[in-house]
């Protein structure tokens, strides 16, 4: 193997698990450590420069970062009864770091003093087009969000309930960013990109989202419509108070988060008998695994391998939905087929019942004839890096760009898209993409001090306190998650590896005393000859077996073997370091932070900037 | 030296031996020790031994004297049995404990001053009982504890970290030890743990008097040009005579070797030590010619290292006076005490 580039920004990225798996790579683990020392401001700022919505992220956030976290690599299953190695909670503890923040509005950018005589229209006040607005606006770009909707937030609005994301977080972090100067034309729903194009603006980003709920066209569907909904346009209706009650026996249909957040919402709106029922297998299901957990927790069953077949009515009421009962079978490209059991079909009763099957992109409002071409599923032909549509102005971005994704794909799409903006309106070509910017800072502060908390916990992932399910399924507003109180956000913080800290080797000062390797507790770091790496990852001190993270190699020491490093278990406890004679290894933060919008991410005016790989 | 435990996490991989337990088990206390300290390294390379071996960590008595490398027990085996005694007098302890109970596994560990200087008389006759044990000597060549002065074992002509050159012929423990009639003497690097960890296995079960001299540099006071205990300068001079590969009675053996003689030999357990000649001319059985050779390479500025002398017939202290084969504290008072009848009747037969 030739030795490890440690220049490249992407190799220290890659061993933050967290920040490399976040879309908007957001620095996990210098928020978490900001966290635990008690600086929640600070911890705010760095998430919302990245993620724009760290309070309702905190809730919200689909959370990739989780299932990426090494911590669930290295933790002892076997030490209590859990049976099973866990992430750090990261996403609720950014919620800490927003429930406890005093008034930053301080820190915040401030609106252009000047704008620069450019006009950016948004359609939807979503996240992407948020974030969108808020990169561009403090630039003096003239930003103009639309929305149908009377407040601003899209879907995080009308379709997250409000137990889950209380109204008053999002009306502030979407304030946040109307108030950088961004003009909000609420209630105004586009019909018409025709025409809104001919009012001049220099660029429009569409980020209009995924707001056509799929239907199940199956028997009976027509004839007991009144008691039959759409979960999207329900919750929308729950979220507006146009709704407020439901019968007390309701199937949900659908096994995603929509569907959850349906059977939850109904459960507080006078359904005693709410039941999720789904085509696929509990562990096939969409939904995230705590959703299902949550409304398990709420005495929701969900019952799996049942497809809707005809909905039962007496003279077009309701009465129920009757259900063929399937297996799971896969062919050798991992496909999946629903097969029937043969078993009676089973037939449920209820009096409502919650669509929740999936949702689709819908342009109405665009017309096919302005250059914007659209592929055979409806969605826009898109550049995947820049954003950009066919037609070269118009970009698009969230759930409206390659369907329906999450929020935080949302806020990626919305940054990449003011960098393509900002770019264009400067002249320069948008397919160049800035760097990033990487800084590498050595932690050490004396013989065994660093700057950061070295030591290891073992304590297991905390749960977030929850309301009394008696108050909490009284009213649909109240908040069930308490959130990490500062003690137990400390305890939780604890528990982050600071995969960030990198060990960093420097080949020339190394005497190998074999000390680092002898004190590695996760046996991480060998000294021997060169290979290929498929060879060389099986004769390691300890076998190197997962592929997908990197071996750090040095150059050739004086013995004429190398050091190899598997990345995948380090601690990043620092021991090696604090083991080593010679300093020849260094614990070293690694920042990395995207370049978002602005003189940064122009080539003219950004001199340190790399350019795009070769 | 770290501050901090090592944490309890271990890698996935990590396996149990047969006696159920993982490598980590075998470890002790985080050391004390500074960093890089070839000591450690042999620590290390002690536990991997034993894990390998598939020692319960109870049979294993260790015990030390007084220095840096006296230190060390605390820091492997920590379910151990232990001792760290007086200055120079482990071996008056060892053997005291080895007469009581030959059920456990003894470790010495000792360095060159605790071995070669104060306690050069307890090493010399430890070697000549055949004591079965195995002796460890942590040879750094300097006086870590006390700022690095020349020990017993420092080269002549070898030059200190503050510029003194020493005058004073150095005492090889290894000739030493073949010289007195240790049936099992090898020499190994703290820096080697390639070749160490075998030879502290086959020391482990060998049934006799076994002593490693092992070089293991001193970071603080004795790695810098000029010294010939140093990293740099062991890795220039080590001459291996042979590589060797250890295997318990019950293992099949299933080593390929590559080019070089290989010589078997089976110890007394029915151990097999397997050793690939790296020197053709070397005899690892042959007493006379072994102390002759080391000392011819020494004269050339070479360090000779590998197992240099085993006899694979040895016997043992118990063996030797015909003592009971139970520990001690296993029998009862009237074994112990016979009474005044039993004594009579010992009298009687010596007038």
């Amino acid at each position: 193997m030739k030795p490890t580039d440690i220049g490249a920004p992407d190799y220290f990225h890659k061993v933050v698990d967290c920040q490399w798996a976040c879309p908007a790579h957001t620095p996990v683990p210098e928020y978490i450590r900001l966290i635990a020392a008690g600086r929640y401001d600070e911890a705010y700022l760095v998430n919302w420069v990245s993620n724009v919505f760290p309070g309702i992220l905190g809730r919200t956030c689909d959370r990739p970062c989780e299932p990426a976290c090494r911590r669930s690599r290295v933790e002892d299953e076997t030490a209590d009864g859990r049976g099973r190695k866990e992430p750090v909670a990261i996403c609720r503890l950014k919620r800490v770091a927003a429930d406890y923040k005093e008034d930053i509005r301080g820190l915040l950018p401030q609106p252009a003093a000047q704008k620069n005589g450019r006009r950016v229209a948004c359609i939807g006040a979503g996240p992407a087009s948020l974030t969108v607005a808020r990169d561009l606006a403090p630039l003096g770009y003239e930003v103009v969000v639309y929305d149908g909707d009377r407040l601003a937030g899209g879907m995080m609005r009308t379709q997250i309930p409000k137990f889950r994301l209380p109204e008053e977080v999002i009306d502030e972090e979407t304030g946040y960013v109307l108030d950088l100067g961004v003009e909000f034309r609420s209630g105004q729903y586009v019909s018409s990109l025709k025409e809104l194009l001919a009012e001049g603006y220099d660029a429009v980003f569409v980020g209009s989202g995924a707001p056509r709920g799929q239907d199940l066209d199956v028997p009976g569907r027509k004839t007991a419509a009144k008691q039959i909904h759409l979960g999207i346009d329900w919750l929308a209706n729950v979220a507006f108070g146009h709704v407020t009650s439901i019968s007390k026996r309701v199937i949900v249909l659908g096994g995603g988060n929509t569907a959850m957040d349906c059977c939850r919402s109904a459960r507080r709106l006078g359904g005693e008998d709410v039941k999720v029922i789904v085509r696929s297998g509990f562990e096939q299901m969409k939904a995230s695994p705590w959703e299902k957990e949550d409304a398990m927790h709420e005495g929701i069953p969900i019952l799996n391998n049942l497809v809707p077949k005809a909905f039962t009515h007496n003279g077009g009421r309701l009465t129920g939905v009757t259900f063929q009962k399937v297996r799971s079978v896969y062919d050798e490209n991992g496909r999946r087929t629903l097969v029937p059991t043969g078993e009676p079909d089973p037939h449920f009763e209820c009096d409502e019942v919650l669509v929740a099957v999936g949702q689709d992109n819908a342009f109405p409002w665009i017309e096919r004839d302005i250059g914007i071409e659209f592929d055979k599923w409806g969605l826009p032909r898109l550049d995947e890096r820049t954003m950009q549509s066919t037609l070269p102005q118009v970009f698009f971005g969230g759930d409206a760009a390659f369907g329906p994704k999450n929020i935080i794909w949302a806020v990626a799409h919305g940054h990449e898209a003011a960098v393509s903006i900002d770019r264009m309106l400067n002249g320069e070509e948008i397919a160049v993409r800035p760097a990033p910017t990487t800084h590498l800072v050595s932690q050490k502060m004396g013989i065994h001090a660093w700057r950061y908390d070295n030591a290891i916990s073992v304590d297991r992932r905390l749960r977030v306190p929850l309301r009394d399910i008696g108050a909490a399924l009284k009213n649909i507003k109240i908040e069930v998650e308490l959130g990490f109180d500062p003690q137990l956000a400390f305890k939780e913080a604890q528990r982050c590896l600071n995969c960030d800290v990198q060990t960093v080797f420097t080949t020339r000062l190394c005497i190998e005393c074999d000390a680092c390797m002898d004190i590695c507790p996760m046996d991480c770091i060998s000294f021997t000859h060169n290979g290929d790496e498929e060879e060389l990852r099986l004769r390691l001190h300890a076998p190197a077996l997962n592929l997908s993270q990197d071996l750090y190699v040095s150059d050739t020491l004086k013995t004429g073997r190398l050091m190899v490093k598997d990345e995948d278990v380090c601690l990043h406890c620092g021991l090696c370091a604090e083991r080593c004679p010679t300093g020849a290894w260094d614990m070293q933060k690694f920042l990395f932070a995207m370049t978002h919008a602005g003189a940064g991410c122009r080539t003219a005016s950004a001199p340190h900037s790399q350019p795009a790989a070769a | 030296m770290t501050y901090l435990a090592k944490p309890k996490l271990h890698h996935p991989s990590l396996a149990k031996n047969r006696v159920g337990y993982t490598r980590r088990d075998y470890e002790g206390k985080i050391s004390t020790l500074c960093a890089g300290c070839g000591h450690d390294s042999i620590s290390a390379a002690i536990i991997q031994a034993c894990w390998e071996l598939d020692i319960e960590p109870h049979r294993v008595a260790k015990l030390s004297g007084i220095g840096c490398s006296s230190k060390t027990p605390d820091y492997f085996l920590g379910n151990s049995h232990g001792f760290n005694t007086v200055h120079g007098r482990m071996p008056s302890v060892l053997t005291g404990a080895y007469l009581a109970n030959r059920e456990l596994i003894y470790l010495g560990v000792s360095g060159d001053g605790d071995s070669a200087s104060i306690g050069l008389g307890q090493f010399a006759h430890l070697m000549r009982r055949g004591v079965n044990m195995t002796y460890l000597v942590e040879n750094n060549g300097v006086y870590g504890l006390t700022k690095g002065q020349f020990s017993a074992t420092a080269d002549k002509g070898s030059r200190s970290k503050k510029g003194q050159t020493n005058s004073d012929a150095p005492i090889d423990l290894v000739t030493l030890a073949l010289f007195m009639g240790a049936t099992y003497v090898a020499r190994g690097f703290s820096g080697d743990k390639a070749q160490l960890v075998p030879l502290i296995r086959a020391a482990l079960a060998h049934q006799g008097a076994a002593v490693i001299d092992i070089l293991s540099p001193c970071i603080a006071f004795n790695n810098h040009a000029g010294s010939t205990k140093s990293y740099d300068y062991v890795r220039e001079h080590n001459e291996a005579v042979n590589r060797l590969d250890f295997f318990p009675q019950r293992e099949e053996i299933t080593a390929e070797y590559g080019a070089g003689e290989l010589v078997q030999i089976r110890q007394h357990d029915g151990s097999v030590v397997n050793l690939r000649k790296l020197h053709t001319d070397y005899d690892p059985t042959d007493r006379i010619r072994a102390m002759s050779y080391v000392q011819e390479h020494a004269a050339r500025g070479e360090l000779v290292t590998g197992l240099l002398y085993v006899d694979a017939d040895a016997g043992d202290l118990h063996e030797q006076i015909g003592t009971v084969e139970q520990a001690l504290n296993t029998l009862g008072a009237a074994e112990l005490c016979p009474g005044s009848a039993a004594l009579e009747k010992i009298n009687a037969s010596l007038r």
